[in-house]
């Protein structure tokens, strides 16, 4: 089963990548307010990248009720049991 | 760039198109910049982002114009002030089968559906015409992929109530007025989604969350599929294939297993899978591509296997053939300089991934696709997009049988010890007259492919060539050339824009293939004589210098022209006097317009 550390390290392997950004540290309360090009657009490249990384697919009410990082790695966290 | 040649990994490009547009825009390449207005049915965000990506790629720095969610109709229709001020080389409208209007029902008769079948087609051929009206620049148009869900089962497909049977019909309209308008192409979406997968591209998730037209992952493969049409309608096409033999052209080694030992023909299941390829590259050449041998054979062996009985491809199709044991990459150079192209016009397949990797890494302009097993040789080689047809000439049908008159006359020029002997022996006979409207397509294609012999590298679309054939102040020349090997179609073409008892000479291409034959001075000639006839004075030329026009930096002074000025950048102007020219061109005998 995945650490929640290791959901994390490649999370953020994944947000670096998307945000070209070396710097990117996400943490549970990491919102798109939080990363500067972290907008709508960017969100849908971004679902995309966490899928394929972790070989799952969100629900449609899961991408539009996600609040924040820790939600994410939570479904993340789920789908990975199943 | 490899991550972005076929097979690409979709979502690597997803994730990673700001480090690509990154990394491409640090390049230091030359490139043409082109604006595009995307006129979206859904969202169109990512769908400019990668095919800005494949564009860079190509040579091509695309400026975006995206049109408000949705609003594609509205956005081309009415006056539209802010796409009028981007002046659109190319408008790409983004349909697809979201936005049809209304679907017939199993309710309705025949007449109700021809009904909304004519409200459809209205809808768009009202956009068509408003935005050719507006803009007359180049259209791309996305057909529909096939509805993801069919109410009467097969029925669907040839009932005229059925959706699946709406859809076909619409497309069919839409070849029918891509077939009959000039600079009106199809992006075939319908044949991009099928490849993909239907149930994958048409997930509804990705309608219903983000109002994407297609699944997030399938992005890219439409994106390719898009750039592919605009590199071509810019002459990024590649011209020519180099072929490795052994494993390539058939199965196994000729030099070890002899002829009788290779596998190609009917009679086994790898030899059908060559002899297939063998005829997918006949195909190929029928289109005008180039074929060519770099095999590291003896070339006594490599004929032998060329001329083996079940084959398809024999040696006389090929233009060049090198087989022997230098390195591939330099063989591969001196085909491009005996066929007169770049390096950037060749596409190299070898089963070899060793001989591969050595070519990628000495002379990178060459497209290499990867070859990983006989039967996904065709696919790798068609979905690249290598050669993909936007106009089609006569010429370039012809192209194979011109290269290879021209290897003859090379063989006949060294018998020669005066030149001038030589190109009389040619029994040369040039066409040189205004523009037919019949020549107008290979005209402005030639406008987008000619780079060498190209003094102003001047670019024209359809429809601004049109406007100049309409328009008197120009003095315009197209110039064919033929001689006892055959006929090289139009060579050359000239305008010149008159101001007052001036001439400005603003495009004098001619094709590298009649290089050194005279060709441009009996295309002056000519100018000369229709500029004296309209009581032209004095004409003016002008070269604008770029990477690969070095070779006519000094035409206007071999024509006789006197340099007027310089500027920092390399682009001189010239003039000449009509008064006191005498003809120069000797060996061709030139005639005009039927």
């Amino acid at each position: 089963m995945l650490s929640e550390k290791e959901i994390y390290d490649r999370l953020n392997e994944v947000f670096r990548d998307v945000f070209d950004d070396d710097e990117i540290e996400v943490e549970a309360d990491t919102t798109a307010d939080d990363i500067e090009d972290w907008d709508s657009l960017a969100h849908i490249n971004l679902i995309s990248a966490v899928e394929e990384e972790f070989g799952i697919r969100f629900k449609m009410g899961e991408v539009s009720t996600m609040e924040d990082v820790g939600e994410m790695v939570d479904i993340i966290k789920d789908r990975c049991l199943e | 760039m490899k991550e972005l040649e076929y097979p690409f990994d979709s979502s690597y490009i997803i994730k990673k198109k700001r480090f690509l547009k990154r990394t491409l825009l640090s390049e230091d390449t030359k490139r043409i910049q082109k604006k595009i207005a995307i006129l979206g049915g859904s969202t169109t965000g990512d769908i400019a982002d990668i095919t800005e990506l494949f564009l860079l790629n190509y040579g091509i720095e695309p400026v975006f114009y995206q049109s408000e969610y949705g609003r594609y109709w509205q956005d081309g229709v009415f006056d539209n002030p802010e796409l009028e001020e981007f002046k659109p080389d190319i408008i790409f409208i983004h349909t697809s089968i979201r936005n049809i209007i209304r679907f017939p029902d199993v309710t309705l008769t025949r007449e109700q559906t021809e009904e909304i079948f004519n409200a459809q087609t209205e809808h768009f051929v009202t956009l068509w015409e408003s935005l050719k009206e507006k803009y007359g620049c180049i259209i791309i148009q996305n057909n529909f992929e096939k509805p993801y869900y069919r109410l009467m089962g097969n029925r669907d497909s040839w009932d005229y109530r059925g959706r699946v049977n709406f859809v076909s019909r619409l497309n069919m309209f839409f070849y029918d007025y891509a077939s009959s308008h000039e600079g009106f192409y199809i992006n075939d979406l319908d044949y991009v989604s099928s490849c993909y997968g239907l149930d994958k591209w048409s997930e509804p998730s990705y309608w219903h969350l983000y109002k994407y037209a297609m699944c997030v992952p399938a992005i890219p493969y439409f994106c390719f599929n898009l750039a592919n049409i605009i590199k071509s309608i810019y002459g990024k096409n590649k011209k020519a294939l180099v072929l490795d033999l052994d494993n390539t052209l058939w199965g196994g080694i000729v030099g070890d297993d002899g002829v009788d030992g290779i596998e190609i023909g009917m009679e086994t299941h790898e030899g059908q899978v060559y002899t297939e390829f063998q005829k997918y590259l006949k195909e190929v050449k029928s289109t005008g591509v180039m074929l060519n041998v770099c095999s590291k054979n003896e070339e006594e062996n490599a004929l032998a296997g060329l001329n083996h009985p079940e084959g398809i491809l024999k040696p006389d199709e090929f233009i060049v053939i090198k087989a022997n044991w230098d390195p591939k990459d330099r063989n591969i150079e001196q085909i491009a300089n005996e066929l007169n192209i770049g390096l950037d016009a060749l596409v190299f397949l070898d089963d070899n991934p060793a001989e591969r990797e050595i070519v990628r890494a000495q002379i990178p302009a060459v497209a290499v696709p990867n070859m990983p097993a006989p039967e996904e040789y065709i696919k790798n080689v068609d979905r690249s997009g290598f050669f993909e047809i936007t106009s089609f000439s006569a010429d370039d049908l012809k192209r194979n049988d011109m290269y290879k008159e021209n290897a003859e006359r090379a063989k006949l020029s060294s018998k020669f010890t005066d030149y001038g002997e030589y190109l009389d022996s040619l029994s040369m006979q040039a066409v040189i007259d205004d523009f037919l409207p019949i020549y107008l397509p290979r005209i402005t294609q030639l406008t987008n492919k000619s780079n060498q012999f190209n003094l102003t590298t001047k670019r024209f679309t359809e429809g601004e060539m049109e406007a100049v054939f309409k328009d008197n102040s120009y003095i315009r020349l197209y110039g064919k050339l033929s001689d006892k090997f055959g006929d090289n179609g139009i060579v050359s073409v000239v305008i010149g824009k008159q101001e007052g008892d001036t001439l400005d000479i603003i495009l004098w291409l001619m094709s590298c293939r009649v290089l050194k034959r005279d060709m441009e001075y009996a295309m002056l000639d000519t100018l000369v004589k229709k500029a004296g006839e309209r009581g032209i004075k004095t004409i003016k030329g002008y070269y604008y210098p770029t990477p690969k026009n070095k070779m006519v930096s000094l035409l206007y002074k071999d024509f006789g022209f006197e340099l007027i000025s310089e500027d920092e950048s390399g682009n001189t102007l010239w003039s000449m006097a009509v008064e006191g020219y005498k003809n120069k061109n000797t060996h061709i005998s030139v005639g005009g317009n039927e």
